[in-house]
């Protein structure tokens, strides 16, 4: 009896955290913060995840939505170093009237939700997903969403190459005095065309 | 003694055992390094200098705690508190002995490294908050030299998870009985160990708080007891790593039957705490761009091999 409750007072109150850290993820006006939060709520998802019986899931969702994804925009977030100003812009964009129609769409999804559900079923009921059938499920039947799946990350690496490719040959090494001393030539070109803009700035 | 009161004494030893083990370390560290470099190190306080934590404490607890006027205050006294909760809450997991340890948990292995992958926001809050230059360029350092490593710290103990079939490290522990893993899995636990010094930022890798370029890194705008989190979220940082291999690569606390489980568990720990800082005191620093290629291009190929290899002698 003290166990059920136990669990349902766990995943109750983590349930609240989740929704509540979700919706202070939309209204902050500083993006760091509303990173935050988002984290908290990935977590509180996680925690959700393990007590539906699939600790495998709720791991992942530790290491690859919050220990990954979210870190990448942590850091590109901190590399921008918006400050002041974009938050007093971000409370610009967001008046109370947006609010209106939102919150009116949110509600009716709310009542289906609700409706939908119905009485909640016992959930001491679900089964445990271990780690080896998650690996047999994907490399069984979903072995095309995988390879698909595969196929969009190589997408995404190749990308990434390109884009962080040199466009300039290597910069000299150490003690080649010749290269050394030669300007790159793709900053002269960079020079020139600042001059020009300079010049059509004047005129 | 019921289970539950079992349990409670295990979970606040451990908890006492390590917090203390971490601030002791501190203070080992420097003394053995004084030893290695032909000099002293801290000797004045107490016996030896065993109460030379105690000094420091003291030291920490009467500074200013200084929030700075230009700081997200928020985010940065959560900062040390993520970096200290971490590395603490990964203890849960590993088996110190038959009967020790917090929770057998069945995915152990992925909630080490899960609690290693939050890891990384300490530092990147830390330095986000400190609104710091060289505390920013601390934390950018830390956060991609921390994700880069940390993909290959996982691909190498899969090699592991692989020969024990289980992610549960008693288990783990247990199919070692017959040879430890350290042998078949040579390259893994090097890669691991490289890996695990990156992931605590300790040199030869730790360019985030390289002090002569970037005054402390992240940590550079805390003081007190804000910053001794930090500080001791590193030793723990060590032990665990420490702990972690032991566990995964030389049998755990298995050993001949003259001396308690316990006892080979502390040994081993201890060796590996001791290998790790005789690495701090004689290797030197990389530039960054050699840490990053070091690792893509030399340890991440080097596991993958690892891994296939490992798999195709399971298959055959």
């Amino acid at each position: 009896m003290s166990a059920i409750f136990f669990y349902n007072f766990i995943f109750y109150s983590t349930a609240v955290i989740a929704v509540v850290a979700t919706l202070l993820m939309i209204t902050r006006h500083n993006a760091v913060h509303a990173l935050l939060y988002l984290i908290i709520s990935s977590l509180s998802m996680a925690i959700i995840f393990y007590l539906l019986g699939a600790p495998f899931a709720a791991v992942l969702e530790v290491i690859i939505y919050a220990g990954a994804v979210m870190i990448l925009f942590v850091f590109v977030v901190m590399m921008l170093n918006l400050g002041h100003r974009s938050v007093e812009q971000e409370a610009a964009w967001l008046p109370a009237k947006g609010w209106i129609v939102p919150s009116i769409l949110a509600a009716v999804l709310l009542m289906l939700l609700v409706a939908g559900l119905g009485e909640p079923e016992n959930l001491r009921g679900v089964h445990l997903v271990g780690v080896k059938e998650v690996g047999i499920v994907l490399f069984g039947p979903y072995l095309l969403v995988v390879e698909l799946a595969s196929f969009l990350l190589l997408a995404g690496l190749v990308g990434a190459y390109h884009l962080a490719r040199r466009s300039t040959p290597p910069t000299p090494k150490y003690g080649d005095a010749q290269s050394h001393f030669t300007p790159v030539s793709d900053s002269e070109a960079d020079e020139a065309a600042t001059d020009q803009r300079i010049e059509e700035g004047k005129a | 003694m019921t289970p539950v009161m079992a349990n409670i004494l295990n979970v606040v030893c451990i908890l006492v055992f390590v917090v203390f083990g971490a601030a002791m370390l501190t203070w080992v560290e420097r003394r053995i390094l004084g030893i290695w470099q032909d000099r002293l190190g801290p000797n004045r306080v107490g016996p030896g200098g065993t109460l030379q934590i105690v000094a420091d404490m003291i030291k920490l607890l009467m500074k200013e705690d200084w929030v700075p006027a230009f700081s997200d205050k928020f985010v940065f006294v959560i900062a040390p508190t993520i970096a200290m909760f971490v590395v603490v809450a990964a203890f849960a997991v590993i088996p110190i002995a038959p009967g020790i340890g917090v929770v057998d948990l069945n995915v152990g292995l992925l909630f080490f490294l899960a609690m290693t992958s939050l890891g990384v926001y300490a530092v990147m809050f830390g330095a986000y908050a400190s609104d710091n230059k060289y505390a920013l360029i601390g934390g950018i350092r830390a956060a991609a030299q921390m994700v880069s490593y940390e993909v290959f710290m996982g691909l190498s103990l899969m090699g592991v998870v692989m020969l024990a079939g289980t992610f549960d490290l008693r288990q783990v522990v247990l199919s070692q009985q017959d040879g430890w893993y350290i042998f078949p899995q040579f390259i893994g636990a090097f890669i691991f160990l490289i890996a695990g010094i990156a992931e605590s930022h300790r040199t030869p890798f730790d360019l985030p708080e390289a002090e002569h370029e970037l005054t402390a890194g992240f940590h550079t705008e805390y003081s007190g007891m804000k910053f001794a989190m930090f500080f001791i979220g590193e030793y723990v940082s060590v032990l665990m790593t420490s702990a972690m291999i032991t566990v995964l690569f030389l049998g755990g606390w298995l050993g001949p039957d003259f001396a308690p489980p316990l006892f080979w568990f502390l040994l081993k720990t201890i060796i590996l705490v001791f290998f790790m800082i005789l690495v701090r005191g004689s290797l030197p620093r990389p530039r960054y761009d050699q840490l990053m290629s070091f690792g893509w291009k030399c340890m991440l190929p080097l596991s993958l091999v690892n891994l296939v290899v490992t798999g195709a002698l399971v298959l055959l």
